[in-house]
C-alpha cells in the first residue's frame, strides 16, 4: 500500500521550540481603525477618532478544538479572526501561533506560516474566482506554497476532494463554481482550505449562506474532517444555535471586548453575563410554546467611536449600577473555565 | 383567543387561486410559482417559509403583482377582499399598491431613499394617495404613527444612514402603516438584523397586527423565526406549497416530509437537546426541469411508486390542514392505507 503523502512534512518551514496545550494564544490584542476625516476636520479637532474593533481582548485555543467567537455586527469578531492569522497588523498586543509571535515575523516568514492556517468565509461565490475551474482553485495554494512538490499535487487534490465529498473528482475538476450547487461551492472552499494540510482553520461564518436542509450536511462534514485531520478551529458566527453543534469552548464579544468565555454547554446552560443571557434568550426557538418571555435589553449596540464608560454594556443592562458606569470590569473566573467580564456576576450563579 | 377574534381571523382577506408565475430564461421557462392556491385571513401572520429558490419572494411579489419580465404571471386569480385584482388597470393597481398591500424588504438601506429625510418618506406616502390632506394633518400624523413604533418624532429630520439597523427597519414599517394598508407583506425583513434587535421587531410586528388589525405575511428562510411569530404557516418547497397549518400543529404533528425533515435540521440551543441534526438527501431541484410527480419525490424518505410520475394535490386532511403529498391522499396506484390525521 502506498504510503499517504502528506504536504509539508519534509521541511515544517517554522516549528515552535516548546510545544504547548495551546495552539494560538492571544494577548490583549487592540485594533483601531482611525476614522476618515478631512484635513480641516482633524486639524480642528486635534485628534484623529478611532473605530476601537477590537480593544483588549484574550483567549486561548487549545489544539484540536473548536472555539467559537460569537457577537453581533460590530463585535469585532471578524477582525480577530483576521489578526489571528496575520491578514490585520494589530495595533497593540500579540497573536502567539504555536508558539511564536507572529508580529516578529518577517512577511516572507509570515506567508509560510500560513500555510498552516487557513480560511474558510462566509460566502462560498465572493470568495470562488468565476474564470477558474474547481481543480486549479484547490491547487493554488498547492502551487504557491509547495511549487517543487508538483508531482504529488494531484493525489493530494483528489484525496481531499473525496474527503469533502466532491466526488467523483474527475467530474468536479474542471468544473466552474457557477456551474454546481452553494452546498458543493462551500466544499470547494472547504477543499482549498485543507489542500496545504494546515493545523488551524479560521471559519468565518462558513455555513451562514447555505440553506436549512445543506446547513446539517457541512456542519457535520466540519466536525468529521476535524476529527480525521487533527484540525483546530476558529469558529466565528452570530448564530449561536448553530455554534452549539460545533464548538467546545466559546467566547462573547460585545463591542470589542470579551465578556464571557468557557466551556460552551456550561455558558449557555448557564450564562453569567447579563449580555450573554439576552443573546441566548433572543435567538427564535424552533418550537412555538416556547416563545419568549424575559425583556430584551433596550436599545441597540452603540458606536464603537466613543464607546460607553465603564462596563460597555450598562446603558443596555437591566442590572446596571452607578458601579457599571465607572469601573470596567476584568475578566474573573468564577467557575472552573468560565470566566466573564461583570462585577455582579455573582448574583446569577444558582 | 376570544370568540371574536377568532371569527374574525376565520374572515379571508386574500384568496389565491391557481397562481403560476413563470420565468422565461435562455435555458428554458423555469416555474417558479406552480399552481399555487392558499388563503391568508383577516388580522393573522402568515409565515411563509421556504429555502432560497423555493419561490416565496416571488409569491411575494406576485400578490403586488410586481413581476416584470423576464417573468410573468401566467395564470391564476389573487382575490383581494373579494376583488381580482389581477384584472385591475394601471392605475388602479398603483392605488392598490400602497394604499391596501404595502411590502418590507430585507435591507432597509436599499428601499429608503438616502437624500429623503423620514419625515419626507412618510409624507410622500400620504401625499401621493391622499392629495387633499392638509400638510399639518400630515405631520401629525406621521408624529403619531412614528412615536408608536418606538421611534422618537425629533429623529423625524433624520437621513436613513442616521438611524439604526431596526429603526429603519421600523421606519419601513411605518411605510406600510402610514395609509392603513390592510397586508403587510414583510420579505425577510428582519434577516440583516443582528439577534436581539430581530426579537423586538418581531415583538413590533406582532404588536402592530394587534393594534392596527393589519394582516402580516412574512416571508422567511427561518422556520425558527417563524415558530415565535406567525399564527399560521405555509411551507414551500420548488415553487408549490407542501403544507399549510397552524403554527403549533405545523411544529407538533408535522404532516409533509419535507416539513419533517426541515424542522428535524433546525439547530437548536438547547444544551440539553442532543439529538443529531438531521441531514436531508440532496438538494432543491432546478426548476427549468422539475421532477415529474412530486416535485419532493427524489429527497423524499417515504417514496412511493405513485410519487414518481402523479403529482399529489393540496388536499385538506383535517380542518385547517393542507398538505400536498400522497401519503394522506388515496390513488388507486396506491399499496399502502393512507395516513388519517387526527383533527
Amino acid at each position: 500500500m502506498n504510503e499517504l503523502y502528506i504536504p509539508g512534512k519534509k521541511h515544517d518551514g517554522l516549528v515552535s521550540p516548546l510545544k504547548t496545550d495551546h495552539l494560538v494564544e492571544v494577548h490583549d490584542l487592540k485594533k483601531w481603525f482611525p476614522v476618515q476625516q478631512g484635513f480641516f476636520e482633524q486639524f480642528l479637532a486635534g485628534r484623529t477618532d478611532y473605530v476601537r474593533a477590537v480593544d483588549g481582548v484574550s483567549f486561548n485555543i487549545r489544539r484540536g478544538e473548536a472555539f467559537g467567537l460569537a457577537g453581533e455586527s460590530g463585535s469585532g469578531k471578524s477582525t480577530i479572526g483576521r489578526l489571528v492569522i496575520g491578514l490585520e497588523k494589530p495595533t497593540e498586543g500579540r497573536v502567539i501561533f504555536d508558539g511564536i509571535d507572529l508580529s516578529t515575523l518577517h512577511p516572507e516568514e509570515l506567508r509560510k506560516m500560513r500555510r498552516r492556517m487557513q480560511v474558510i468565509f462566509q460566502d462560498p461565490m465572493a470568495s470562488l474566482n468565476p474564470r477558474m475551474s474547481l481543480g486549479d482553485t484547490i491547487s493554488q495554494g498547492l502551487k504557491i506554497h509547495y511549487p517543487e512538490e508538483a508531482e504529488n499535487h494531484r493525489d493530494i487534490i483528489f484525496r481531499i476532494m473525496e474527503k469533502v465529498g466532491l466526488t467523483p473528482q474527475q467530474y468536479f475538476f474542471n468544473k466552474f463554481p457557477h456551474q454546481i450547487s452553494g452546498g458543493q461551492r462551500q466544499r470547494v472552499v472547504i477543499a482549498r482550505a485543507l489542500v496545504t494540510n494546515p493545523s488551524l482553520i479560521l471559519a468565518d461564518e462558513p455555513i451562514a449562506m447555505a440553506d436549512v436542509s445543506v446547513r446539517a450536511l457541512l456542519l457535520d462534514l466540519m466536525v468529521q474532517l476535524k476529527n480525521e485531520l487533527n484540525l483546530t478551529y476558529l469558529f466565528i458566527t452570530h448564530d449561536l444555535a448553530t455554534a452549539k453543534y460545533i464548538c467546545e469552548r466559546i467566547g462573547i464579544l460585545y463591542l470589542g471586548k470579551m465578556v464571557e468565555i468557557g466551556d460552551l454547554k456550561e455558558v449557555y446552560a448557564h450564562p453569567l453575563h447579563p449580555y450573554t443571557q439576552a443573546l441566548l434568550a433572543a435567538v427564535p426557538k424552533p418550537d412555538p410554546h416556547q416563545r419568549r418571555t424575559i425583556p430584551l435589553p433596550s436599545g441597540e449596540i452603540p458606536n464603537p467611536i466613543n464607546p460607553p464608560s465603564g462596563c460597555r454594556f450598562h446603558p443596555r443592562c437591566p442590572y446596571a449600577r452607578e458601579h457599571c458606569k465607572m469601573e470596567e470590569p476584568v475578566l474573573r473566573e468564577l467557575r472552573p473555565g468560565h470566566w466573564v467580564a461583570c462585577d455582579y456576576a455573582e448574583q446569577f450563579m444558582t | 383567543m376570544d370568540k371574536d377574534s377568532e371569527k374574525k381571523q376565520k374572515e379571508v382577506l386574500v384568496e389565491v387561486r391557481n397562481l403560476s408565475v413563470v420565468y422565461h430564461t435562455r435555458l428554458g421557462t423555469l416555474s417558479a410559482v406552480d399552481d399555487v392556491s392558499f388563503d391568508i385571513y383577516h388580522g393573522e401572520i402568515l409565515g411563509l417559509v421556504g429555502e432560497s429558490g423555493c419561490g416565496k419572494s416571488t409569491m411575494g411579489k406576485a400578490l403586488m403583482r410586481m413581476i416584470t419580465p423576464p417573468a410573468e404571471i401566467s395564470r391564476g386569480q389573487i382575490i383581494f377582499d373579494g376583488e381580482d385584482i389581477m384584472q385591475y388597470d394601471d392605475n388602479q393597481m398603483r392605488d392598490f399598491r400602497g394604499r391596501r398591500i404595502s411590502m418590507i424588504f430585507q435591507d432597509p438601506m436599499t428601499s429608503l431613499n438616502p437624500v429623503q429625510t423620514i419625515r419626507q418618506h412618510m409624507s410622500e406616502a400620504i401625499q401621493v394617495h391622499e392629495p387633499k390632506t392638509k400638510p399639518e394633518n400630515i405631520l401629525d400624523r406621521v408624529k403619531t404613527l412614528i412615536e408608536r413604533l418606538g421611534i422618537a418624532s425629533r429623529r423625524l429630520t433624520d437621513y436613513p444612514h442616521q438611524l439604526s439597523g431596526g429603526m429603519r427597519q421600523r421606519v419601513m414599517i411605518g411605510l406600510g402603516l402610514v395609509l392603513n394598508a390592510h397586508l403587510i407583506i414583510a420579505d425577510e425583513a428582519t434577516t440583516s438584523l443582528d439577534v436581539i434587535v430581530e426579537a423586538k421587531l418581531v415583538d413590533q410586528l406582532r404588536q402592530v397586527c394587534d393594534e392596527y388589525g393589519v394582516t402580516i405575511l412574512a416571508i422567511t428562510h427561518n422556520i425558527a423565526l417563524v415558530a415565535e411569530l406567525a399564527d399560521r404557516v405555509a411551507v414551500m418547497y420548488a415553487g408549490q406549497i407542501a403544507e399549510i397549518a397552524p403554527v403549533d400543529e405545523i411544529f407538533d404533528n408535522t404532516l409533509h416530509p419535507y416539513t419533517q425533515g426541515l424542522l428535524r435540521s433546525v439547530p437548536n440551543i438547547n444544551v440539553n437537546e442532543t439529538q443529531e441534526l438531521y441531514k436531508m438527501a440532496g438538494e432543491p431541484p432546478n426548476l427549468t426541469h422539475p421532477p415529474a410527480g412530486c416535485r419532493f419525490h427524489p429527497r423524499c424518505p417515504f417514496v412511493m411508486p405513485v410519487c414518481t410520475h402523479v403529482e399529489p394535490a393540496l388536499a385538506e386532511v383535517a380542518p385547517g390542514r393542507l398538505v400536498h403529498c400522497w401519503l394522506y391522499e388515496d390513488h388507486p396506484e396506491k399499496e399502502s392505507p393512507t395516513i388519517k390525521v387526527s383533527a
